[in-house]
């Protein structure tokens, strides 16, 4: 179970660039829950997974998976608990490194680096199987240097290695956003068939409702470093865009409650 | 202008490269690797080498002496690591301040600015008056095989988990961090190697010119450059493999000293040495750019006409 109890984060205290970006947020997920995640640009999503994944502290409230307190914890260790898409393909893999080789890197997630090899026979054979799940073709380029795939190649790569060890939490970053939408939606299916082949419990940020409709078995919108709805189940099944619109209108008050605001 | 001369001046450029060359490689490591520029080695160049003179002379046998200079390069490597891992100090101003500190540091160690030692007295592994002798001792040959088996050392190391996890923390330091690796440590390592290599480069160097000056690193840091870019606009497009990579740095710092004799040949003074350096330097450096923007799309140039 992950756990986030009234967490607080303010950027740039005291200054005119104040940003109370995270104001008492609170969140339970069960094991093998799939929550989506929508809001408008400055609501917090990105904020509340930054601060999830320990990229800095946060002013006070507490997180925690399975029991254990991770508010503390430096983001290196979270990282054995937490598998990490994010937003800019560029940013969750080594470019000048082999796909092998980042491979081998996250197979290695929270465990002791030591002189033994960096990478062996049997892993590569196993990576091999594990591309071919991506359906990309890249198991046949395992010594290709990962600079040289496309942004939707290294997404895909990226989600293969959040998953390889199975994370505790998967956190997915608009992993979709800078893909063009025929890739955005062959990262997304590739991203259904890992979570649900481990039953992981993942947070995905999206700014496309139609997605944060038709996956996972939540969906939480955020509002001014708040979460404002949180529904699930057949709730959610049924929930439609326009339903979410004139939901995000009556929570946050406001008439303007238009695309623009949720899709941007 | 004699000939004969320049070809009596290229058995000592070659050996001088090559122990420069191993400085070269530590800075290979934090430049390209770590993706730092680590200015700590403009001391370091000096910390080695009065280490091990100091060392020698206090009784030391060699080996031990040389260990003793990797460790001390490495400590100062530590100090770098820990102003900008834990301090928060950027990379650069932290090899700044320790290169100052190390300034008085390498005084203390040798208690005067010069500190001569005696090929006569000591069993030295490598002497400039051996590099004209066909012999066991020769400088080229001695530094040469040292030469391969830090390769070889460093080959397997970068091959290793940990030598992966410093290679990636270079190369994309937030995906390390969110691959469970520990980037402060990982950095304070590879600049504590870094340093370690270039200390006994300085070791080395102390022995073949015969002293330790405090000022014998002073521009370090441009001549170690100066080898990795040579190397990489030489060797770039033919060498991939990282021993290979590491090769090039070497023939890298061997041709940067044959065209310091060269300079010197064609009648240079000495005093004008500095300046003569930092335009190679300047203008190795300028050659990616240049290549870059001049003649990457000769297309451009002709514009659309021909398509």
């Amino acid at each position: 179970m992950f756990e986030v109890k009234n967490i607080h984060k303010t950027f740039n205290a005291g200054t005119v660039n104040e940003k109370h970006a995270l104001r008492g947020v609170s969140l339970t997920l069960n094991d093998g829950d799939f929550a989506t995640v929508i809001g408008g640009n400055g609501a917090g999503k990105s904020t509340l997974l930054n601060a999830v994944a320990g990229v800095w502290p946060v002013d006070s409230g507490s997180i925690s998976i399975d029991g254990m307190d991770l508010t503390h914890m430096p983001e290196h260790k979270r990282a054995q608990y937490i598998g990490r898409v994010f937003q800019d393909p560029m940013q969750g893999t080594a470019a000048t490194m082999q796909i092998e080789e980042n491979l081998a890197l996250a197979a290695r997630r929270g465990k002791r680096r030591t002189l033994r090899p960096g990478i062996t026979k049997a892993e590569r054979a196993e990576y091999i199987e594990r591309l071919k799940i991506l359906d990309l073709g890249l198991e046949d380029r395992l010594t290709s240097k990962v600079g040289l795939l496309s942004g939707g190649q290294r997404q895909a790569l990226t989600l293969l290695m959040a998953t390889l060890i199975k994370p505790k939490l998967l956190l997915l970053d608009e992993h979709t956003a800078a893909l063009d939408p025929k890739t955005a939606a062959k990262v997304l299916d590739a991203t259904d068939r890992l979570v649900s082949k481990d039953n992981l419990t993942t947070l995905m940020i999206t700014h496309n409702m139609k997605d944060a409709i038709a996956h996972g078995n939540r969906l939480i919108m955020m509002y001014e470093g708040r979460i404002v709805i949180d529904v699930s189940g057949e709730e959610k099944k049924k929930l439609t865009v326009p339903q979410l619109l004139e939901l995000f209108s009556k929570v946050s008050g406001s008439d303007e409650a238009d695309d623009k605001l949720l899709l941007s | 202008m004699n000939p004969i001369a320049l070809l009596n001046s290229l058995p000592g450029a070659v050996s001088q490269g090559l122990i420069w060359g191993i400085m070269a490689i530590g800075v290979y490591l934090t430049y390209k690797i770590l993706d730092v520029a680590d200015l700590t080695v403009d001391g370091t160049m000096c910390t080695g080498g009065a280490v091990f003179i100091m060392l020698t002379m206090a009784g030391w046998s060699i080996p031990a002496a040389l260990l003793a200079s990797f460790i001390a390069g490495m400590l100062a490597g530590l100090a770098t690591g820990l102003l900008h891992t834990a301090c928060g100090i950027p990379a650069i101003l932290s090899g700044i301040l320790t290169q100052l500190a190390l300034y008085s540091v390498n005084l203390r160690i040798m208690g005067k600015a010069n500190q001569p030692i005696n090929a006569n007295n000591y069993r030295l592994l490598v002497s400039s008056r051996n590099v004209k002798v066909l012999s066991a001792e020769n400088p080229i040959l001695v530094v040469g095989i040292l030469c391969v088996v830090l390769i070889a050392v460093l080959y397997w190391f970068f091959g290793t988990e940990l030598g992966c996890s410093l290679r990636s923390t270079g190369s994309n330091s937030a995906m390390s961090r969110a691959q469970g690796i520990n980037t402060n440590f990982t950095t304070v390592l590879g600049l504590m190697l870094s340093n370690g290599l270039v200390a006994l480069s300085s070791a080395l160097l102390s022995q073949y010119q015969g002293f330790a000056d405090v000022s014998m690193g002073r521009g370090a840091i441009v001549i170690g450059l100066a080898a990795v870019i040579i190397g990489d606009v030489v060797f770039g497009k033919i060498f991939t493999n990282f021993a290979l990579r590491l090769l090039s740095v070497v023939i890298g710092s061997i041709i940067y000293y044959a065209v310091y004799s060269l300079v010197i040949w064609l009648g240079m003074s000495g005093d004008d040495m500095k300046l003569i350096t930092a335009l190679i330097v300047a203008l190795f450096l300028s050659i990616p750019y240049w290549k870059g923007k001049y003649f990457s799309n000769p297309a451009k140039r002709g514009g659309a006409a021909n398509v």
